[in-house]
């Protein structure tokens, strides 16, 4: 029984999932496309987990953190850059 | 003997346990693709991020409920780094959309056209406003 709810979910984030990739795409802004790769991210992290409870195994669980963490980064580093033009300051005595 | 009659009473709520599994990984699911309806339906920038910031959130901390019980019950093995990713996701999401929308607000993306009020810009104002007039 579990399974079907299994497959069912995968299918729904499959469509989520592409449907922000049509936000990647089309987005107007470069903003837009930033949120859009974030959401893609975590829902990957979605993914990880239904495919690691579809084939009974637990070994995949260390890279569900490992994604969320990534995700983090890129976005902050992203977000630092659009706002302020660097990443990380040369001013060494900041 | 003692392993037989765990294994016995197991069975017997089995269905439960999976009807709990599934209706956690299925509402999950659905907020995610609700949050992308979001994503793509509405105006600019910020509501899309209010919608994919918030659902997705929750959607991600739902299924992996699920597959913390369901690796907890059926495989009897407690996994310590999932519960530490649900925290995660649920401390750092909220943070990297904030981080996002104030990034599109200050390099200058526009509101939609319906939004009314703008009270950031008010205030970015005012404070502009009452620097110049203390040089």
């Amino acid at each position: 029984m579990v399974d079907t709810f299994l497959y069912i979910a995968l299918f729904a984030i499959s469509i989520a999932m592409s449907g922000l990739i049509y936000r990647v795409v089309k987005g107007p802004s470069v903003p837009d496309r930033v949120i859009a790769l974030d959401g893609l991210g975590i829902n990957l992290v979605a993914v990880v987990a239904l495919l690691s409870i579809l084939l009974r195994t637990s070994v995949f669980l260390d890279i569900i953190l490992l994604i969320g963490i990534l995700a983090f980064i890129g976005t902050v580093a992203f977000a630092k850059y659009l706002e302020k033009g660097e990443i990380i300051k040369r001013d060494r005595n900041l | 003997m003692r392993n037989t009659s765990r294994k016995e009473r197991l069975s017997n709520v089995t269905g439960i346990y999976e009807f709990i599994i599934g209706l956690f990984i299925i509402i999950g699911s659905l907020l995610s693709l609700i949050a992308t309806i979001g994503a793509i339906r509405l105006p600019d920038v910020y509501t899309r991020n209010h919608a994919i910031a918030k659902a997705t959130t929750l959607g991600v901390m739902m299924i992996l409920l699920g597959a913390l019980i369901y690796f907890m019950v059926f495989e009897s093995h407690f996994n310590s780094r999932l519960l530490l990713a649900i925290l995660f996701i649920f401390m750092t999401a909220p943070i990297s959309g904030h981080l996002i929308g104030r990034a599109a607000y200050h390099s200058g993306v526009k509101m939609a056209e319906s939004s009314v009020t703008d009270d950031l810009g008010r205030d970015l104002q005012k404070k502009e406003k009452s620097k110049s007039r203390n040089l």
